[in-house]
Parts: structure tokens; sequence; C-alpha cells
């Protein structure tokens, strides 16, 4: 693994510089400047359809397999532009894992969910080990370690969705990209995977679109706040710690939104 | 104790219209759809157990025959009705080998470009192509016979030699009917591979597999009960199809194992001898329904093999 230098210019995980999103001749999103703190929580937050999926999916390049999408701007990863002709986006992939808003389980027994991930990527150590490590990471371990071999989708919706994230973690991403990890769960799923992030952001970048605005305001370190212009396309409005953008928001539109007098 | 008021406080005569309103109704032309959908039902299973039953009392006629005893005819190896000789395996033997040439053929043709269509081809050219696949499933075999007949076979004769390829052989009729087969096999494994939800391959991309390893490792086995369907659905119709081998195959029974050799199939005998002038009720004609209940019982395990096939290898999806 790549490990994180702190020089002047690499103080971010990722960075967005003058991102504008393009779906065919529909800009989605423009000119997003997005500084992501290493080791944090960046929580992106705004009404449906101002860009967040497609801002977080920009960042590891899953956009790729839309055929009319393409990008103004960069975005830069280790001081390298992700989006340069030189780079592989299935290399992006792996140092930038996904977790998606339906738990997506492969239909395979909970053990090969999670090696699989590992395996193509050339893992070579101790398959059970990694899998216990993983599951343990994922707060999911003592709730199925009983039935490894059982199929994935016999968990339930909030099993499936730390699954998800076991899996994730079992390629030891950089930075795990989640877009609205918890709107398929119950209150309780939800509080177990907000921890679960707690305890991962020790030692990876998390990203999180999130339309809860509780979740969002516990759960992350710094919010960036998205709406959208008269064209439809999506703006950053609003981007700094999350106590100050919840408390002390500096613009009009962000304290509206997290006031719920937003349309 | 006082009731709180309620919106419900309604009249007598209001509460006998909803009464009325709640009243059960017949539902005449459903019931009548309904019995049209079940006569429709009924007189396909119908008609399927009495061509069942005919098969089976013209040919316990054929069993009934002295010339004939069952023994003899499942592991005899001539096929002679003229001298009594009613070994069916020369008919089965060249039934499975052009059928086997017609599956080498088929099933990694039709499976790599069902892949090709599903996981790899441009929406437009998807478009494109899927149609042209169908109507290509549509040609009349009988076309496919004389395409194998009189370019197939040339083609095998100019490259192996005219000597060693008879002018009738299972080789040129087997690979023509792969080509039939082909884009049956190829639709079916494109529409199973095609209904794999794609949340699966974003979860395969996000963990930063290839398209590649996204399609062999995820979505194949996640469509295989589907593909194993389309292989067995295949299979079913090279050892039920008539015309390609009739037309190339050779028209007389011949135990061999040679492809470059003409062969008759169970299909071309009953073809011909049921175009033929033999007289109704001897053994020779009686025959035609023994080797058509065969083909019938082999088909019929086909089918129950690949429903076993289906349910084991299911990777069940949401
Ligand atoms: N594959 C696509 N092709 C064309 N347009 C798209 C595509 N995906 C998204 N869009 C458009 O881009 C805009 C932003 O979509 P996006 O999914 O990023 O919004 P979002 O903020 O995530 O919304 P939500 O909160 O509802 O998930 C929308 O106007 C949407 O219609
Ligand atoms: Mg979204």
């Amino acid at each position: 693994m790549v490990t994180m230098s702190m020089s002047p210019n690499q103080d971010y995980a990722i960075e967005a510089r003058d991102l504008s999103f393009y779906y065919g001749s529909f800009r989605a999103v423009k000119n997003v400047h997005l500084k992501v703190v290493p080791r944090q929580i960046t929580a992106i937050i705004g009404p449906s359809g101002c860009g967040k999926s497609t801002v977080l999916r920009a960042f590891n390049r899953m956009n790729d397999f839309v055929p009319t999408a393409h990008i103004d701007g960069s975005i830069l990863f280790h001081g390298k532009n992700i989006y340069d002709p030189d780079v592989d986006p299935v290399q992006i992939r792996r140092l930038i894992g996904m977790v998606f808003q339906k738990p997506n389980p492969f239909p395979k027994s909970i053990y090969d969910n999670i090696v699989w991930g590992a395996k193509i990527n050339g893992f070579r150590g101790n398959q059970d080990d990694l899998v216990e490590e993983t599951l343990r990471k994922a707060a999911l371990w003592d709730e199925v370690k009983d039935n490894l071999k059982k199929s994935a989708l016999a968990l339930s919706g909030g099993q499936q969705q730390r699954l998800c994230i076991a899996r994730a973690l079992a390629v030891q991403p950089e930075i795990i990209l989640m877009d609205e990890p918890c709107s398929a769960l119950d209150p309780i799923a939800t509080l177990k995977i907000e921890d679960l992030m707690r305890e991962l952001s020790k030692t990876i970048t998390i990203i999180i679109v999130t339309h809860n605005m509780q979740q969002a305001a516990r759960a992350s370190d710094q919010t960036a706040f998205f709406t959208m212009d008269e064209d439809r396309a999506g703006l950053m409005v609003e981007f700094g710690a999350t106590q100050q953008i919840f408390t002390n928001p500096k613009d009009k539109r962000t304290e509206d939104y997290i006031t719920g007098r937003f349309g | 104790m006082e009731h709180p008021p309620t919106a419900l406080q309604i009249s007598a005569a209001q509460v006998e219209s909803i009464h009325s309103r709640l009243k059960k109704r017949p539902r005449h032309s459903e019931n009548l759809i309904q019995a049209a959908l079940f006569i429709a039902g009924a007189i396909s299973i119908l008609t399927t157990l009495g061509i069942l039953y005919e098969l089976g009392k013209e040919a316990l006629l054929f069993f009934a025959s002295p010339e004939v005893n069952l023994l003899d005819f499942l592991t005899g190896t001539k096929w002679q009705p003229s001298i009594g000789q009613f070994g069916v395996l020369p008919l089965v033997n060249a039934t499975l080998m052009t059928s086997f040439i017609a599956m080498l053929i088929a099933l990694p043709l039709g499976l790599a470009a069902a892949i090709y269509l599903s996981e790899y081809a441009s929406p437009r050219s998807r478009k494109i192509l899927k149609p042209i696949l169908e109507i290509l499933a549509g040609v009349p075999t009988v076309v496919y016979g004389y395409f194998a007949l009189t370019f197939m076979t040339p083609l095998l004769r100019a490259v192996l030699g005219a000597d060693n390829v008879q002018i009738y052989n299972t080789l040129s009729a087997g690979l023509v009917m792969g080509i039939m087969i082909l884009p049956l096999v190829c639709s079916m494994s494109e529409d199973a591979l095609s209904s794999v939800p794609h949340s699966l391959r974003e979860a395969s991309f996000g963990l930063g597999a290839t398209r590649l390893e996204t399609t062999l490792k995820v979505v194949v086995p996640a469509a295989l009960s589907g593909i194993i369907a389309a292989f067995i659905l295949g299979v079913s119709r090279a050892v039920g199809e008539t015309m390609i081998v009739a037309v190339a195959a050779g028209s007389g029974p011949n135990f061999t194992f040679n492809p470059l050799q003409g062969a008759e199939t169970m299909t071309g005998y009953i073809a011909r001898i049921s175009g033929g002038d033999l007289a109704y009720d001897t053994p020779d004609y009686n025959s035609i329904f023994a080797i058509g209940l065969l083909l019938f019982l082999i088909t019929l395990g086909l089918n129950i093999l690949s429903r076993r096939l289906v349910a084991r290898y299911r990777e069940v999806y949401e």
C-alpha cells in the first residue's frame, strides 16, 4: 500500500479541482473544488439530483461505464490526476473502494464474498485470517462466525451492508466511498454502520453521501453542501467542518437546507 | 364520559349505500377469460398425452411382433429390417454423433457471442445484432440442409480430400446443425446474462475487477442456471433435428464412429420411412414409432437433467 506522505501539497487524501461533469451535453455538476482530509469522514449532502452520486463516483471512475459521461477539471490522488490517459481505472478502484446504496453481496457464501476481491487483487496470505480480520473490522464477525459458508443473501439487509463494507476492506483501500449506505436500513443498523465508520476512519478516509441530516451531523468531520442552479447543474455551496456547517453556516442556502426550509 | 366528535356520524341511508357498495359483484368477463385460459392449457396437455398414447400403442405393436425383442432392439448394432435385424444402435449413434458435433460448435461460440453481446457490445451494436440473431434462428432448417449438402460438404471434401469424405457424412450435417443452433443458444444465454442485476457488476468493478474478471467470475456464475438451460435446449434441438440430417447425413443405417462417412440418424430414418410406401402394420413401419418413443424419452431425460442442474447451480440473486 502506498503510504500517505504529508508534504504540503499532499495534505489531502483526494482533491477535486474545478470538476465539471457532463452526461452527454447535460452538465450535471459544475466547478466543484473539494479537498478531502485523510482519515476523516467527509459527508456530501444536498437535495436529490444535485449531483452527489455523480461527484462520489467520479472519485473512483465508476462513471467510466456511462458511455456519454465525461469530465472537465481534475481529481488529484497523491498528486496525480486520475483522469490522465495513462492512469488505469482498475488500479484506481482497488485503492478507492465503494459501498453502494443497496447492499449488493455476490450470490456466493459469506466467506467467498470477502475473499473474492482480495484474490483478484493478488492476495496470497491466509484466507481464513483475512476473513476473520475484515469481518471483525466490519463488526459482523460475532454474528456470522458460525455460518461463513452460508449464502450472503441469507443475511439481513444491515448485515449484508456490513458484509459489503468488509468486502471492500479486504482489498485494503485507502479511501472508501459510500453512497447512501444506510438508506435501506433501520435506525439500529444505521447506528452500527456509523460506529463502524468512526472506527474505520482511524486508518481509512471515508466519503459518504447521505440524505440524513442527523447522520451527517453525527457521523462526519467535514461536510460539503451541494445544490442546483437554474439549469439543474449541481454545485458546491459550502464546505467546512461539520460542526461549523451545522451550527454556523455561512451561506443562506445551506442554512435553509439543514433547517428544513428548502424548496 | 363524553364521546369525542367523530367524522363518522352518518345517516342510516348512507350506511345502507355503503353496504350495498361492498356487495360482492359477479365478474362474468373475468370468469370467462379464466375458463378460456384453462381450456387452452388443457388442450395442450391433452394433445401431448394423446401423442404419447398413440406413440406407445404403435410401439407396442412393434415390440409384439415375433421378429423383434426389446433387448436386441436396444443393444443390436445392425438395423436391417428386410432380414429381421432391428438393432437401433446405428441410428442412435448417428444421432449422438451429429448432435455432439453440433454442440461442439454451438456451445462455445454461442456462449462467447452471448458474452460479447451482453458484456462488451455497445448498446447500439446490441440493438442491431440481437434482432439479426433472432431472424437467423427462424431460418427453415431445410435451407440449412441444402447449405450443408451444397456448401459444407464440398468445402470439407476440398479441405480433407474427396476420397476421404463421403458425399453424405455426419460431420457436414453436424457442423451445419451447430450453426443452426448457435443463435438459439446465444440468444437464450444472452437473456440469462443480461438479467443479472447491474448492481453485481458494480460491486465487482468497485473492488477493482477488470471487465473480464467481472464477466467470468461474477456474471457467468450468476447466470449459470440460465446458461445450462440454454445448452440443454440446444442439445434437445440437435437430437430432434430432422431436415438437415435427412438431407446431408446420409440415408442408410451405418454403425460407424467416422464422421466422414454417411450414417442415418433416428430422425432421418423416421422421415424416410414415413415418406416412403411401406405397408402399414409391418414391423418395418411400426419401428418408427418405437424409435420415436426412444427419441421422446431421450429428450425427456435431457429436460429432467436440465431442471436438476438448474436447481443445483442456481446462484440466486435477490
Ligand atoms: N447515467 C446518467 N445518464 C444521464 N444523466 C444522469 C445519469 N446519472 C445521473 N444523471 C443526472 O445527473 C444529475 C445528478 O444525478 P445524481 O445521481 O448525481 O444526483 P444525486 O445528488 O445523487 O441525487 P439523489 O440524492 O437522488 O441520489 C441528475 O439530474 C440526473 O438526472
Ligand atoms: Mg444519489
